[in-house]
């Protein structure tokens, strides 16, 4: 194994979307968004909804995740989400909808705690993916 | 000779039955495929799940979380997966009679049938057995999202202290030939203990151990419940799949001895006809 890269594995309960050797890696983590090199110590993160990316030689790949956790060791990061798509998997009409009724549901009047905290999460998740849909088309970071 | 035309019309009718079957059976096959690489696809995310969870257990003190208390088991909770569809053999029967085994010794206790599948509420309904909750056309687009659903339900249950246990009775897909009708315990969590010999990873934590693994355990359910699912998606279509199977060879089988009876019937008429004309002709002569 290259002792300077990073194996990154990305899995949901449906699939396996990415397993590969990478140079770096940037989590959104649940405390804020987190970069990740070779030689990392053992951390264990919670993930929230946004985006993700990661550099392998010169290319750089966005992906969205939906919150999950990951796991980073040394020389590889797992990272276990409920969703995750690549940039240009995403269905960006689909998420402007999602968006439109996450700000819905979020202003519902009568609406509790929970349902709110939900919408929340709903809508940092919609406009991650819109946002990773536009960097996947070439905006750049 | 009306004889033979009778069975000429059974054969036929009964080979229209074979091509049904056998497409029956075709697409099942197709569909077996299907299930089980979505079973394969499900296994890493689980085994990662596992591994974290099991070494976290053992830095967090997990006494506190209300998925993991035990308490004495006086209402329960039974899921009982079936299919949507019949023609898959014994499928549904078995796990139904491994459900009601399941309740009879557990006796006394309170129980609340929820049940997934429409053929299992069918039969729980003509048994007028009490039914909490039912789910049918679960299975059509069944998603990640649908399990962690039902698995919400289940822990809100467990968490208000409406029950204490939950069951899940599904057909567990050990290969092609083979499903086996299992109860598993889902609620409370089984605890976690590490192997001897295996180490915890010295993590850093963010947020702190016991958040993150108050976190993890929900996903743990789900991660329970799809592949419970998911196993008995993948048990109806190898079901279905001998059931046909074995329905084409067995309409292959009568069409072969409906055959041979009906050339035996034609023989014997041509026979009877000849003995006519030469006995008749002998007469004459």
């Amino acid at each position: 194994m290259d002792a300077l890269r990073i194996d990154l594995e990305i899995v949901t309960p449906e699939r396996l979307v990415v397993s590969e050797t990478v140079d770096e890696v940037v989590l959104p983590g649940s405390d804020g968004s987190l970069g990740v090199l070779p030689g990392h110590a053992p951390l264990l993160t919670g993930l929230s909804a946004g985006e993700l990316w990661y550099r392998a030689g010169g290319r750089t790949r966005y992906l969205v995740v939906s919150g999950g956790f990951a796991e980073v060791l040394a020389h590889r990061v797992s990272v276990l989400a409920a969703a995750c798509e690549r940039s240009e998997e995403i269905d960006v009409e689909g998420a402007r909808e999602d968006r439109e009724r996450a700000r819905a549901d979020l202003v519902r009047p009568g609406a509790g705690g929970a349902e709110v905290a939900r919408a929340g999460e709903r809508l940092r998740h919609a406009e991650a993916r819109l946002a990773v849909a536009k960097r996947g088309a070439g905006a750049g970071p | 000779m009306a004889k033979t035309r009778d069975l000429k019309r059974r054969i036929r009718s009964i080979r229209n039955t074979m091509q049904v079957t056998r497409a029956m059976k075709m697409v099942s096959a197709a569909k077996l495929r299907r299930s089980q690489e979505r079973i394969v696809a499900a296994r890493p995310y689980a085994r990662r799940m596992l591994e974290v969870l099991r070494s976290l257990a053992s830095r967090a003190r997990p006494g506190a979380h209300p998925l993991l208390a035990v308490r004495e088991e006086r209402r329960i909770d039974l899921v009982v997966i079936t299919a949507d569809r019949g023609l898959c053999g014994s499928f549904n029967t078995n796990v139904y009679k491994t459900a009601v085994a399941f309740l009879a010794e557990r006796d006394g206790r309170e129980v609340r049938l929820r049940v997934v599948g429409r053929k299992g509420r069918d039969r729980f309904r003509r048994d007028r057995a009490p039914i909490a909750a039912e789910r049918t056309d679960l299975f059509r687009a069944l998603s990640y999202g649908t399990a962690a659903e039902l698995a919400g339900e289940l822990m809100g249950a467990y968490a208000a202290g409406e029950t204490d246990g939950v069951y899940v009775a599904y057909n567990e897909f050990k290969s092609m030939i083979q499903q086996r009708p299992v109860v598993e315990r889902l609620l409370p969590i089984e605890r976690w203990e590490l192997a001897p010999g295996e180490t915890a990873h010295d993590y850093l934590y963010e947020p702190e151990p016991e958040s993150l693994f108050a976190e993890l355990l929900p996903r743990h359910v789900e991660v329970q419940v799809f592949r419970a699912l998911l196993e008995s998606v993948a048990a109806e279509n190898a079901a279905r799949m001998a059931a046909m199977d074995s329905a084409t060879s067995n309409a292959a089988d009568l069409i072969d001895s409906l055959t041979l009876k009906m050339n035996r019937v034609r023989q014997a008429s041509i026979t009877t006809e000849i003995i006519e004309v030469v006995s008749g002709a002998e007469a004459l002569g």
